[in-house]
């Protein structure tokens, strides 16, 4: 049981990285500029790097002869544990940004967390992240900043991209059975402590890009539960296209 | 420097210094210090490399040059990834620095220069061709994981600078 638990549990944060590294290839070639292009795409290589660390483990452990692809590409959309943040397409430049932003910061305080925890392999894995998310991180919210404080367009758009975010935001901090169990066991991280600690950064930034912190109060939640928007059927086509047509092919 | 023990048994070294990064040819992966640790043992030779970054294609790349550079020998590699202690830019050897900037990338400043440019925008980076600190960022981020682009106002070249990860 234990161990089912931190199968999960290590599903649950890779997941996240699959699915906005997945979200951030499908730019490639087609960033507003050469150098936003390959900042998008080096940013989506070291998700999906840490993506790897993180299913070679849990293939290691899952006590079946499983490797990093089949739980890459062989899973049905309902057991993928991605929160529904990161599955949210691409539109315009400043939304993939304003998406990138809200989970980096998150990305950012849970590796912060993570590198304390007892196991081992999942604190390595972390501290390595936790470089190459900082500059994520930096890079993501000096554009927030940057379009919000921008000229009228950029700042209605980033606005909006905002407006139409947020709703996601809660859903990062849910606390899955798994996280509950693996916390307890200081393996895993209470991502519902580091709330106050996110939406304080958030809104800071915000103020910076004079942006205006959204006042919905409906948030949408269920990734983390395996229950999906409609737009991860569509990304999942595409991520799984290759080991679907050509079973167990290798490259 | 910060270097963790190594331990790669010296019978090994004259192969391990051909097999190069695939990105940056000119520096041998001992220049870059990505192996931990190298033993041979009833002829297979037994690896330990630690990834620059996460998603660094470089590191298949090197598991496999490793496995060919070996191979004449009739020796077997077996390649073990180790993510800690994290591989940091401390971990080029000083001829691999030389090496780098002979080649056209700018070797990595220390960790506090390293933020004064990237963040702040201050002219630190000694452009590889003319070695005037009159240089700009012009991408955070550049042609590898490991670099950032720039460009230098004295002699007007564009390079790559190899960023500060401690």
């Amino acid at each position: 049981m234990k161990s089912e638990h931190l199968y999960n549990y290590i599903l649950g944060i890779a997941d996240n990285s699959l699915i906005l590294g997945q979200r951030l290839g499908e730019l490639c070639g087609h960033g507003p500029s050469l150098e936003t292009d390959i900042a998008g795409t080096n940013i989506s290589l070291d998700l999906i790097g840490q993506t790897r660390s993180y299913y070679q483990y849990a293939a290691k452990i899952s006590g079946e002869n499983k490797t990093e692809d089949d739980i890459a590409f062989l899973r049905l959309e309902r057991h993928y544990k991605n929160v529904l943040l990161v599955e949210q397409p691409n539109t315009h430049f400043g939304f993939v940004m304003g998406r990138q932003y809200l989970f980096d910061v998150f990305h950012l305080l849970l590796l912060k967390e993570l590198q304390l925890s007892k196991d081992e392999t999942l604190a390595a894995i972390a501290k390595k992240g936790i470089k190459e998310v900082s500059y994520h991180k930096r890079f993501s919210g000096d554009w927030v900043k940057r379009l919000g404080d921008g000229t009228p367009e950029s700042s209605a758009k980033m606005q909006e991209a905002i407006d139409d975010l947020w709703p996601y935001t809660q859903e990062l901090f849910d606390m899955t059975d798994s996280d509950t169990a693996m916390a307890l066991e200081g393996i895993g991280v209470d991502v519902s402590k580091l709330k106050k600690t996110y939406y304080k950064e958030v809104t800071d930034l915000f103020e910076l890009a004079t942006l205006e912190v959204p006042q919905s109060t409906y948030f949408s939640r269920g990734g983390k539960k395996g229950v999906h928007s409609e737009h991860m059927g569509y990304l999942l086509a595409d991520l799984q296209y290759m080991q679907r047509t050509y079973p167990n092919m290798q490259w | 420097m910060a270097v963790t023990q190594i331990s790669i048994d010296t019978h090994l070294l004259p192969i391990l210094e051909q097999v190069s990064d695939p990105e940056i040819p000119v520096l041998s992966v001992l220049d870059l210090g990505v192996i931990r640790e190298a033993i041979e043992k009833d002829g297979t030779v037994y690896v330990k490399l630690t990834p620059t970054y996460s998603g660094c294609p470089a590191m298949d790349v090197i598991g496999d040059d490793l496995k060919i550079a070996f191979e004449p020998l009739g020796k077997k590699v077996m390649v073990d990834l180790v993510l800690a202690p994290a591989w940091s830019t401390d971990w080029i050897s000083e001829s691999g620095l030389q090496k780098m900037e002979a080649y056209g990338i700018a070797r990595p400043l220390s960790e506090s220069a390293d933020k004064d440019v990237l963040l702040a925008g201050a002219k630190k980076v000694i452009c590889p061709q003319c070695k005037s600190t009159d240089t700009h960022l012009v991408s955070q981020f550049g042609s590898t994981a490991c670099k950032a682009l720039f460009k230098c106002e004295a002699c007007l070249e564009p390079f790559d600078y190899f960023k500060c990860l401690k």
